[in-house]
């Protein structure tokens, strides 16, 4: 009996730092509908903040030590309110999901700024004065600082609640929560409202960190490791609702304790699965509301158009110059190429997922390293060549994509890109902990190319027949009736399904074919590198294709091809320097600042820009429109 | 017509010239090597590796050099991510002509740059990856390894642990490849010793992200007499912290992987585990002429103490260098014949290449962990020869692929 209650409150324990960190970016996504990716850096800043602070102040006992916790906390929120009022601000009008990019750049940022003012090594913080040691409770040993967090937690989502049910301003933000629109039309200063709301959720995150000084090292991957964990929890708990975070922080971390002593390898993947499960029987999280899922309203984009004969004659002098290339240049120029090409189909095929089918998926590399890992599979257990592989390589990214689609687009939004992300870490769990036919985080190498096509040259004509060939393909079907239906329904479901279109297939459908290039796309990776390994299935994988579709502009086909390319070349030159995250990091905020409509929107305007200038009399504002998209 | 021919007979040389292999061109006044690592991902790692790497460039450098050229290393950063990892290799290859290359730490950046040197057949010394795999199941021809084996390693602590008056074991290792192997490999060593022994519980936290209560939890409630363990980094931290509030530790004995380097150790500070029998370094304490010579050079050029990766950085370069001395040339095939059987005179001790498995001999130091001065330490340690700890050349190339 009492072993199951020191489970227990050990469980608990975690389910206060988890709610912490994830009642922040709950609220912060509510107000403001902000996926913020810097969330877990503003986590670890709190940590490295507190640490300093606490260990500065230890003459002053239990003082220095809440003292210290509080002001990093306060710091961190400033910080988030100066990134808010200095960057975001100025994005808000940006498509949907636009303003994660400024969060991923901000996110480079602050972990080179780590690295540099705290130094590599983990730093071990003191204990809380008073709490240091472990109390007996049906004779199992407790650590006193555990009953603390079981308090603090519940206490602060106590005081949220007083704050949201009987100030004004929490009023106001529910209210925003539920309908910014409204909100706005009611005379509500919203930017006051969202910096403020901002401020408070960094001041959330920062706590969350501070108080974990006296439990673990603080460490260079705090920011990464507890990032995944809390946008979980979000979600199981609804998105927006403080409410639904905490519930869902206690049931992760409780459930893990348990499940630990049962199956201890669980651990790796038990979120994902519990929220998988979730959001299959709850499409809103536990708490959340319909609508909640939603993200800022945009402008409607205009719509696409084939492309006209000079767009034509561009993007086919593109593919020319790219295949004159091996005439003139070293070998390394290829291998960079291959990387971009394949980058390139990749981005694309989120972006049908995303832009044509207006589907958030954070979760694509899951197709991507199933097409990577059934060639390389093929090739080791059953011996085939290079070009059985890569026909069977994207139809098992499709099948696979085809099983998961038909969960996701059952649901929306925020939501669904969740799912999509918990299918990936679940594939990912699953490719890493079988290591008898996967080789686990060992992966599989030896996936060279056939002989015919082992030259540089030779794989560089092939990925670039192949990356060439699915983009073309991709275009297509966005302009084929399929492609138009799927944009009828992404732009107004309920009159789609009035005119007897069904929309879930189509959603599907599109899905699976997404998911199918992006297979292609991986198999050209897995021969071009010669091996496979889990990295292409995780997290990061995922975000970087994101990062590709979002930085090149959602609303034209050409900017995934455009974002895509670049994040490639940037990254490969970047990588040389000293701090090139902090490098990387500000040319994305750059990037964002100049073109908020991505890279081929500012592409857009600069050709409607110069064609004004040469021809005057044309009407820039209808160029701009619509230019390039097509 | 004539300069049409001309110009298409040059575009053809040009693209002959370009098909030789950079390396071969390249090597002008000084020798070039490419080093890949995860300075990013992992700098609390890399960042004594690339001190010691460049203490022995400036070394070898100051004394005139390899085959009267100086050395040159091209760094870079692999992002912590494979694929990067290989488009970088290609790069140091095909444009920058490296002679060869060497580092990496993440085990599956090392398997991953391992079979990229057999596939473009260029020569490469794996630093730190600690996967047996690339020795073994997955070694080749082109590839060799530094540091100790995780199955040495795991070796030298079965051989104290079965010393140790206990039967009931629990072991508590990070979720990935490297975790597996270290336990698989303690175990079977261990039975061999002491066939008694029985294993009551195994805890497989993901890596860096463990639950500490839970597992302590777990652990302390199988009741064993003893346990190995081999979390490092965060997770350690961690997990001494909770299993010394919740007395896991006491009165048990823990055996712990790697817990004595540096890296992990320094970071622990008054709260560093009493007793422990761990493998490590002890740094500065060690009191032979070369490493005293070393260990004062590099607190001069950096201002801190030599670590774990400092002596793995600095042993990877000297042997490199010492191969090229050998072979007389930077030829990949003249390299490769001269590992085989390559004695490196290092300031830790001389150590070789083995010819049927490609692993270095280097050992490594095997001591308990205690507070000495508030600082934590290594004491009682004693060098344990990585010889002694690797199976039989002959048993270790039936463990390597036929070709």
């Amino acid at each position: 009996m009492g072993f199951y209650l020191a489970q227990l409150l050990t469980g608990l324990a975690n389910a206060s730092s988890l709610f912490l960190i994830a009642c922040g970016l709950s609220i912060i996504f509510g107000v403001t509908r902000i996926v913020n990716f810097a969330h877990g850096s503003f986590y670890m800043l709190g940590a490295y903040l507190s640490y300093t602070l606490v260990t500065h102040l230890s003459a002053l006992g239990a003082l220095g030590f809440w003292g210290g916790v509080l002001v990093s906390a306060l710091l961190v929120g400033v910080i988030g309110l100066l990134v808010e009022v200095l960057i975001l601000r100025r994005i808000y009008r940006a498509p949907e999901l636009f303003q994660l990019v400024a969060t991923f750049g901000i996110l480079l940022i602050i972990e080179d700024a780590a690295l540099a003012i705290w130094g590599a090594q983990d730093l071990l913080g003191p204990r809380a004065p008073g709490l240091s040691k472990a109390v007996r409770i049906l004779g199992e040993p407790i650590p006193q600082y555990d009953l603390a967090l079981i308090v603090i937690g519940p206490v602060v989502l106590g005081l949220i609640w007083l704050i949201f049910h009987r100030t004004r301003w929490g009023v106001l933000v529910r209210a925003a929560t539920q309908d910014r629109e409204m909100v706005g039309a009611l005379g509500v200063n919203q930017a006051l409202l969202f910096s403020s709301a901002f401020f408070l959720g960094s001041v959330m995150a920062g706590l969350g960190g501070a108080l974990q000084i006296p439990r673990e090292a603080v460490n260079l991957n705090m920011d990464l490791s507890v990032i995944g964990d809390a946008f979980v929890v979000v979600v199981i708990g609804g998105m927006g609702s403080v409410t639904g975070a905490f519930i869902a922080a206690v049931l992760i971390s409780v459930l893990n304790a348990f499940a630990v002593l049962v199956f201890p390898q669980i651990s790796l993947v038990l979120p994902f699965i519990v929220m998988a499960l979730v959001l299959v029987v709850r499409p809103y999280g536990l708490l959340g509301k319909p609508g909640s899922e939603k993200g800022a309203p945009a402008d409607p984009e205009a719509p696409l158009r084939p492309l006209n004969p000079a767009g034509r004659l561009a993007m086919g002098a593109v593919v020319v110059i790219l295949a004159l290339v091996p005439l003139v240049s070293a070998d390394f120029t290829m291998i960079l190429l291959v990387d971009v090409l394949i980058a390139v189909l990749f981005a694309a095929s989120l972006h049908f997922i995303m832009g044509t089918g207006g589907m958030i998926s954070f979760g694509h590399a899951a197709y991507f390293g199933v097409g990577a890992y059934a060639a390389a599979l093929v090739v080791k257990w059953l011996g085939l060549s290079m070009v059985p592989a890569m026909i069977v390589a994207p139809v098992a990214s499709g099948l696979a994509a085809l099983v998961f689609g038909w969960f996701c687009v059952r649901l929306s939004g925020v939501y669904l890109g969740m799912l999509t992300l918990a299918a990936a870490q679940i594939v990912w769990g699953v490719t890493f902990q079988w290591q008898d036919v996967t080789g686990g985080d060992d992966g599989i190498i030896g996936v060279w190319p056939a002989k015919w096509a082992s030259s540089e040259t030779a794989y560089f004509y092939l990925a670039l027949v192949l990356c060439a060939g699915g983009v073309w393909l991709l275009r297509r079907a966005a302009h084929a009736p399929f492609g138009y239906m799927l944009r009828g329904i992404r732009d107004s479901e309920i009159r789609a399904e009035a005119i007897g279109v069904d929309t879930r297939f189509h959603q599907w459908m599109a899905f699976t074919f997404a998911g199918t290039l992006a297979g292609l796309a991986g198999v050209v990776s897995a021969f071009a590198k010669g091996s496979v390994f889990p990295d292409v299935l995780n997290i990061s994988s995922s975000i970087d294709a994101l990062i590709m579709v979002l930085l090149g502009g959602i609303h034209t086909l050409l900017g995934p091809l455009l974002g895509a390319s670049v994040f490639v070349l940037i990254e490969s030159w970047v990588t040389r320097l000293e701090y090139w995250r902090f490098i990387f990091g500000l040319i994305i905020l750059g990037v964002v600042l100049i073109a908020p409509d991505g890279l081929a929107g500012a592409l857009s305007r600069l050709l409607a820009f110069l064609k004004a200038r040469i021809r005057p009399g044309t009407d820039t504002k209808k160029e701009a429109l619509h230019g390039q998209r097509s | 017509m004539m300069k049409r021919r001309t110009l298409l007979t040059s575009m053809a040389a040009l693209g002959a010239v370009g098909a030789l292999p950079a390396r071969l061109l390249a090597q002008g006044a000084t020798i070039k090597i490419g080093d890949i690592n995860s300075y990013t991902a992992l700098p609390a790692f890399t960042e004594p590796y690339k001190k010691g790497w460049t203490l022995a460039m400036e070394d070898i450098n100051a004394k005139g050099g390899v085959l009267g050229k100086q050395l040159e290393v091209i760094s870079r950063d692999d992002t912590g991510d494979p694929s990067t990892a290989i488009r970088i290799a290609e790069e140091l290859v095909s444009k920058d002509g490296v002679a060869m290359l060497f580092g990496t730490y993440l085990s599956n950046i090392g398997l991953a740059v391992s079979d990229f040197a057999k596939q473009k057949e260029v020569f490469f010394l794996a630093s730190e990856p600690l996967t047996d795999a690339i020795i073994w199941s997955s070694g080749n021809k082109y590839t060799y390894r530094l540091r100790p084996a995780t199955y040495t390693q795991s070796s030298m602590l079965a051989e104290q642990a079965a010393k140790l008056d206990v039967t009931k074991w629990a072991t508590v290792a990070p979720n990935y490849a490297y975790g597996k192997d270290a336990v698989a490999a303690f175990k079977t060593a261990l039975k061999k010793l002491k066939p008694e022994v029985e294993f009551v519980e195994e805890q497989w936290p993901p890596v860096f992200k463990i639950d500490a209560g839970a597992t302590v939890r777990a652990l302390e409630a199988a009741k064993p007499e003893a346990i190995y363990n081999v979390t490092f980094g965060a997770d350690l931290a961690k997990f001494v912290r909770e299993g010394s509030l919740r007395g896991l530790f006491d009165d048990r004995s823990v055996v712990s992987l790697l817990t004595g380097e540096p890296e992990y150790l320094d970071p622990l500070g008054d709260e560093c585990p009493d007793g422990w029998i761990v493998t490590g370094y002890p740094g500065t304490d060690i009191k032979t002429p070369e490493h005293e010579a070393f260990a004062k050079a590099y607190i001069d050029r950096w201002g801190e103490d030599p670590k774990t990766g400092s002596v793995v950085g600095y042993n990877s370069l000297l042997a490199a260098a010492t191969a090229m001395e050998k072979a007389g040339s930077t030829d990949t095939d003249a390299m490769l014949a001269a590992m085989d059987e390559l004695h490196v005179k290092a300031p830790t001790g001389e150590f070789y290449f083995r010819a049927a498995d490609h692993q270095s001999t280097m050992g490594a130091w095997v001591g308990k962990t205690a507070l000495v001065d508030g600082k934590p330490k290594m004491i009682d340690w004693s060098y344990e020869d990585g010889a002694d700890f690797l199976p039989s050349e002959e048993e270790a190339a039936k463990l390597r692929p036929a070709s």
